[in-house]
């Protein structure tokens, strides 16, 4: 590999178009990486980020436009040609096994190992690699047995493995504490002091600034520009990726909670794999606020949710829902208690892919009047209805009779709002409501939240967007390991490095304490 | 320039693309049929003019192929059900057998010298012995989630076997020269036959019961919670409805459909328990089930083509000498077939051409 | 001891057709394909290996050909669940029905007829272990393959690169595709491999077991393997422990009924099936308690590389 040299050009992306069933995810982009740098990739969610990666690594053929690695120009079939030209991915969802070991997901798909494996030499590589970039693993813990930061650092070094000299990072830290994120950005710069180039794919504005060396932004599938980071500011950046000047401000009047509607008392659940998942959380969630649930991805949130909406065991404590105690109630008696579950997983829990918006649009109240009667459906009813919601909530669709797998996340997104939302419900959780969505989108979700809670509804919102959680929430739970390591009033005012500390498991008193500021606790 | 096939999902499916492609999945694979039955050494063109001459060539032919129909769309009603659901009951042929046994047994221990009342009573019987021997595999999975493909199946070999142990045991005529069988049932225990055919009652339950379930599937709030635990088991849980339930009533009802299957074969056909009672309807059903796409109504229509098969490859056993199972081949083919012609219904197939696109020789090499 | 050794004996004979169609269901759901027609493969398995046996005069030539078969199978269920993306199950039970019916058309020449096949053939030394050796070591060749197949597979599933590369594509395939294994070569290879394995299973019944050809002669064989992959948790040690232990109940179950037992014969014939659903639902029990890791995660699942969410 020689000396690096800055400005030698590694990959070079031209005119790239792909399109899917319909839609056009990238339009004529054109994308380059030099040696040595890090190069941010910014867009919104459904910008053409990831696709436009995916296509460097052979997930995707373009259907038209060139690619160029190292000189030559290249076609990729498969991310094996994309491999062997030297560049590596690390997937928002990592592509790990997790039923095998770290060093068996490390040599995945290399080339030219013996087909008897020689384990003594894989662990010294690995052994090697995690001290070189500060990536410290086990080589034989399984991959189900690691946090989602470690299962990280093994999805990098899979790619060091296999001597990938562009590493695509998409969307790294989403999933990490700030502390976890500044451990990440040392390894980005060990790399590209030894030559390598690094696409740095994000939404987060302040990480861009601060680590990158040029910015390229998309803004739906099309490349608005290239600029050097030093010469440009976070604004000029946020407004060449909307297209407009960014109005984040959320217009939220104060909140005047009364008194508790969701109440959980030290409530243990299990996770799928049997494991403790929540361990003895207690917190209440009281009408007119938005309580925020902060935390890495995998502390027990997702349990929470269902927990409260009856769709996981409670082990042992109790969740209270507007006074009635509904600990493992059947779900449609939770539903009737008022409990509104609006689910991250749109298509694989909160809609019914295959049928049509009417069908959806009455799957938590299809047992009760007007929509059914004596054991039948007055469909009749049910299309009044579900036009209704479409009108109500701006939901862009053909007609009422279109399968709800063919609309956008957006979309989507609307209907299952307007289903839970329409008749001002008491307790409502929302788990990351804004995910994946574009701005419009996610500004329609944030104002519908704010409107139920301001007629009374109690609103518990988990989310992996601290921005979005310090925006919102009127009070901000912290969860670490299925505890709550403390509610945080006024959280709009709160310290990040706290809430840092808090997520990788610090009490909020302490965290406080070393944050340097004082907190007031519930 | 380069060409290349491009499969893309398709977002809609037209109506006249729905209707095409299962006839012409059956159309290729009696097409295929016919290669093999060639290269078996048997005459595609004779063995498949037996077929059609056997079963439409006259008013019997059709009056036997609607014998056969009628065991078939009851059969395939209760496979719809369950698969609707999500549910594989492949273990119908068993719940055939079961309902015999349980009707028989109504014949032998209560009866009644009352046509009206002896059939209330093997009704019933039939599709509570057939109900309960598929919600046994209903419930495991429901409980334990243990695969119903294997215990339904397993189920299917129980049963027979117990079939077995009472014609050949306790229930044998001793009057049948030591053949399997049961006696012969009173007049008063068999199902009125048609215009002098084999044709019997049964056909209205054939008849009826598609409609009644068409109804149910579409009109009901039961129907629609089945369908929602069929297509999105999260997505019913989330929405309140009991998956566990649903798996073991479904499943009953499954059960007692081909039980009740089982009654009317018995007492509308054959009269009497013996060997080899049931011909594979419970596997039959399913290939029906699956080729009228779930349809209840089109059901109907599948099984009466079906029974053409069945029919047909019964004489083929007596003209051609083929073993009874042959016409096997022809069923998994159009299995075959049908599931063939679901990628055309879900994908679309484009040729692209390569335009701008350029690979180069190393890519090129790769690449073949 | 005196009953003892004729069972195991028993158990391993009649257990060998089984675990041939056990280890290949394993190797075929590991890599996530589930394939539902062994007993049609095992049947057409069967008849090919004692035709080509038959008119060849060597057996292993039977074995080899029922080995091809199974092949020319599997290639046709991976086409239509590989690149059809067609449901595995349905795919499978039409296995089973075509392998059904079309042994018995091709077969109909051959009922009644035996062939000499496999002779025994005791392993010098080891034979002479007391029990041990009469069990394991006084059979024919293809038994002695089987436990040569065991130790093997053991050994490929998790020591070798393209073992782990078997068990990345079922456990996850996405994953495997984006760390540059090709899904769709690696189901196509592995079904094919497992479906010829499958198929040597029913060619044991015939050209070594019986010696003969009949009508559906797996009897159900090929849906015990089937929940004896789930009974070993895809373990092909637990696999031979579990084809042995039906085996035997087979055996026993013939010896009670030539020791002129008042136990109806239906009602012997029973044991097997109930004792594959008693098997399967103390599996799951103990899986629904969260203590069995192991099954394919994607097992059963096309995979679609250019689907968006």
């Amino acid at each position: 590999m020689g000396t690096p040299d800055p400005s030698r050009l590694l990959v070079r992306m031209e005119k790239i178009t792909k399109r899917f069933a319909g839609v056009t995810a990238n339009q004529e982009v054109d994308f380059d990486v030099r040696a040595g740098e890090v190069h941010a990739l910014l867009g919104e969610n459904g910008a053409g980020k990831s696709t436009l990666m995916s296509v460097l690594y052979g997930l995707y053929r373009p259907d038209s436009g060139t690619l160029t690695v190292g000189g030559r120009e290249v076609s990729f079939s498969s991310p094996r040609d994309a491999i062997t030209a030297g560049i590596g991915m690390v997937h928002q969802h990592f592509m790990l096994i997790p039923s095998q070991t770290v060093w068996e997901n490390m040599i995945l798909g290399v080339d030219g190992l013996p087909s008897v494996l020689p384990k003594r030499a894989i662990h010294d590589r690995i052994e090697e690699l995690s001290q070189r970039y500060g990536l410290a693993v086990d080589p034989d813990a399984r991959i189900w047995q690691l946090s989602i930061g470690e299962q990280q650092r093994v999805a990098i070094l899979q790619m060091l493995y296999r001597r990938a000299n562009i590493l695509v990072l998409d969307e790294p830290t989403a999933v990490l504490t700030p502390q976890e994120a500044e451990r990440l950005f040392e390894t980005v710069r060990q790399m590209t002091s030894e030559g390598h180039g690094v696409v740095f794919i994000s939404h987060k504005m302040a990480e861009v600034m601060g680590l990158s060396n040029r910015v390229t932004i998309l803004r739906k599938g099309r490349h608005v520009g290239t600029v050097d980071t030093a010469s440009t500011t976070k604004e000029k950046l946020a407004e060449m990726m909307v297209g407009q000047k960014m109005v984040f401000k959320i217009e939220k009047k104060i909140s005047s909670p009364g008194r508790p509607i969701i109440e959980c008392e030290s409530v243990r659940a299990l996770n799928d794999r049997g494991f403790p998942a929540i361990a003895g959380l207690t917190l209440s969630v009281r009408e007119g606020e938005i309580l925020g649930i902060a935390g890495v991805a995998g502390n027990g949130q997702a349990e929470l949710c269902e927990a409260i909406a009856g769709l996981r065991r409670v082990e042992s404590g109790r969740i209270l829902i507007n006074g009635a105690d509904l600990t493992n109630s059947l779900p449609k008696k939770i539903i009737d208690g008022g409990v509104h579950y609006i689910p991250a997983d749109r298509k694989g829990t909160g809609l019914v892919p295959n049928m049509n918006i009417s069908e959806n649009s009455i799957l938590k109240r299809y047992w009760n009047k007007p929509v059914s009667k004596r054991g039948f459906i007055v469909w009749r009813e049910v299309f009044s209805f579900a036009r209704d919601l479409v009108s109500r909530y701006s939901v862009s669709t053909p007609s009422i009779g279109t399968p709800v797998r063919n609309l956008s996340g957006g979309n989507l997104q609307k209907l299952m709002l307007g289903r839970e939302l329409s008749d001002s419900p008491k307790a409502i959780i929302a788990a990351h409501p804004t995910w994946g969505l574009d701005v419009a989108a996610t500004k329609f979700v944030r104002e519908q939240l704010l409107a139920a809670r301001d007629v009374g509804g109690a609103v518990l919102l988990v989310s992996e967007d601290l921005d979005e959680l310090l925006a919102m929430s009127d009070r901000l739970a912290v969860m670490f390991k299925g505890e709550v390591m403390g509610v945080i009033e006024n959280p709009a005012g709160a310290p990040i490095e706290a809430i840092g500390l808090m997520m990788a498991g610090t009490r909020m008193e302490e965290a406080f304490a070393s944050a340097g500021k004082e907190g007031r606790s519930a | 320039m380069r060409l290349s096939l491009k499969v893309e999902p398709r977002l809609e499916t037209s109506r006249l693309l729905g209707l095409m492609i299962p006839v012409l999945s059956l159309v290729s694979a009696l097409a295929m049929g016919a290669v093999f039955l060639h290269f078996m050494g048997v005459s595609p063109a004779k063995a498949y003019s037996t077929i059609v001459r056997a079963s439409l060539g006259d008013a019997y032919g059709i009056s036997e192929t609607i014998v056969k129909a009628i065991p078939l769309t009851m059969v395939a009603i209760a496979v719809m059900l369950a698969f609707t659901m999500l549910i594989w009951n492949i273990g119908c042929e068993g719940q055939i057998f079961m309902g015999a046994i349980a009707a028989a047994a109504a014949v032998r221990y209560c009866f009644v010298d009352n046509r009206l009342v002896m059939f209330a009573i093997m009704f019933v019987l039939s599709g509570i012995a057939g109900g309960v021997w598929a919600a046994i595999a209903g419930f495991f999975r429901a409980k334990w989630n243990v695969n119903e493909i294997i215990t339904t199946l397993m189920l299917n070999y129980v049963a027979i076997n117990f079939f077995n142990y009472f014609i050949y045991g306790p229930w044998r005529d001793p009057t049948s020269l030591g053949f399997p069988m049961t006696p012969l049932f009173p007049d008063t225990a068999r199902l009125t036959c048609y215009c002098g055919t084999r044709v019997h009652a049964g056909l209205i339950l054939a008849l009826l019961l598609p409609l009644v379930f068409w109804v149910v599937l579409r009109f009901t709030r039961w129907g629609y919670e089945i369908r929602v635990m069929g297509e999105n088991p999260k997505a019913a849980g989330f929405a309140g409805m009991s998956y566990v339930k649903n798996v073991v009533l479904v499943m009953f009802i499954s059960g007692a459909i081909a039980g009740v299957a089982g009654m009317c074969e018995l007492s509308g056909l054959q009269g009497r328990l013996q060997a080899g009672f049931s011909g594979g309807y419970g596997y039959t059903a399913i290939i029906v089930a699956w080729l009228a796409r779930l349809h209840p109504v089109g059901i109907i229509l599948v099984s009466f083509l079906l029974g053409v098969l069945l029919v047909g490859s019964e004489t083929l056993q007596i003209v051609m000498r083929l073993p009874v199972s042959s016409m096997l081949v022809l069923q998994g083919l159009i299995l075959f077939f049908v599931l063939g012609g679901e990628f055309f219904r879900k994908f679309r197939i484009r040729i692209v051409t390569g335009g701008g696109h350029r690979a180069s020789p190393e890519a090129l090499k790769e690449g073949e | 001891m005196e009953i003892l050794v004729p069972i195991l004996t028993a158990a391993v004979r009649s257990g060998t057709p089984i675990l041939y169609a056990t280890l290949g269901e394993i190797v075929t759901e590991k890599g996530g394909i589930l394939n539902l027609g062994l007993e049609g493969i095992m049947l057409l398995g069967a008849y090919a290996g004692f035709a080509v046996s038959y008119s060849t005069g060597n057996p292993w030539l039977g074995v080899a050909g029922a080995f091809c078969v199974g092949m020319i199978l599997g290639l046709v269920h991976s086409f239509i669940c590989v690149t059809l993306k067609g449901n595995q199950v349905v795919s499978g039970l039409a296995m089973t029905m075509f392998g059904t019916g079309a042994s018995s058309i091709l077969g109909r020449d051959y009922v009644g007829v035996t062939i000499e096949g496999l002779h025994r053939f005791p392993i010098p030394l080891l034979s002479d272990i007391p029990v041990v050796g009469p069990a394991f070591f006084r059979h024919d060749a293809l038994i002695y393959c089987s436990y040569g197949l065991v130790v093997f597979l053991c050994w490929f599933f998790t020591s070798t690169r393209q073992g782990l590369y078997l068990r990345a594509t079922g456990d996850n395939p996405r994953a495997a595709d984006a760390m540059g294994i090709s899904v769709a070569r690696t189901r196509y290879f592995y079904t094919m491999i497992g479906a010829g394995i499958v198929a040597v299973g029913g060619a044991h019944m015939s050209v070594a077991y019986t010696k003969m050809w009949a009508e559906h002669m797996t009897a159900g064989r090929g849906w015990i393997a089937v929940a004896l992959v789930i009974f070993a948790i895809w373990h092909p040690a637990r696999a031979a422990f579990g084809a042995y232990l039906f085996g035997g109940v087979e055996a026993f179950q013939l010896r009670l009924q030539a020791a002129g037992t008042t136990i109806p014969a239906p009602i012997l014939m029973m044991l097997p099936y109930l004792m594959t659903i008693a098997v399967l639902l103390f599996i799951s029990i103990r899986k629904g308690k969260g203590i069995i890791f192991g099954a394919p995660a994607a097992l059963g699942l096309p995979f679609f590389r250019e689907e968006r969410d």
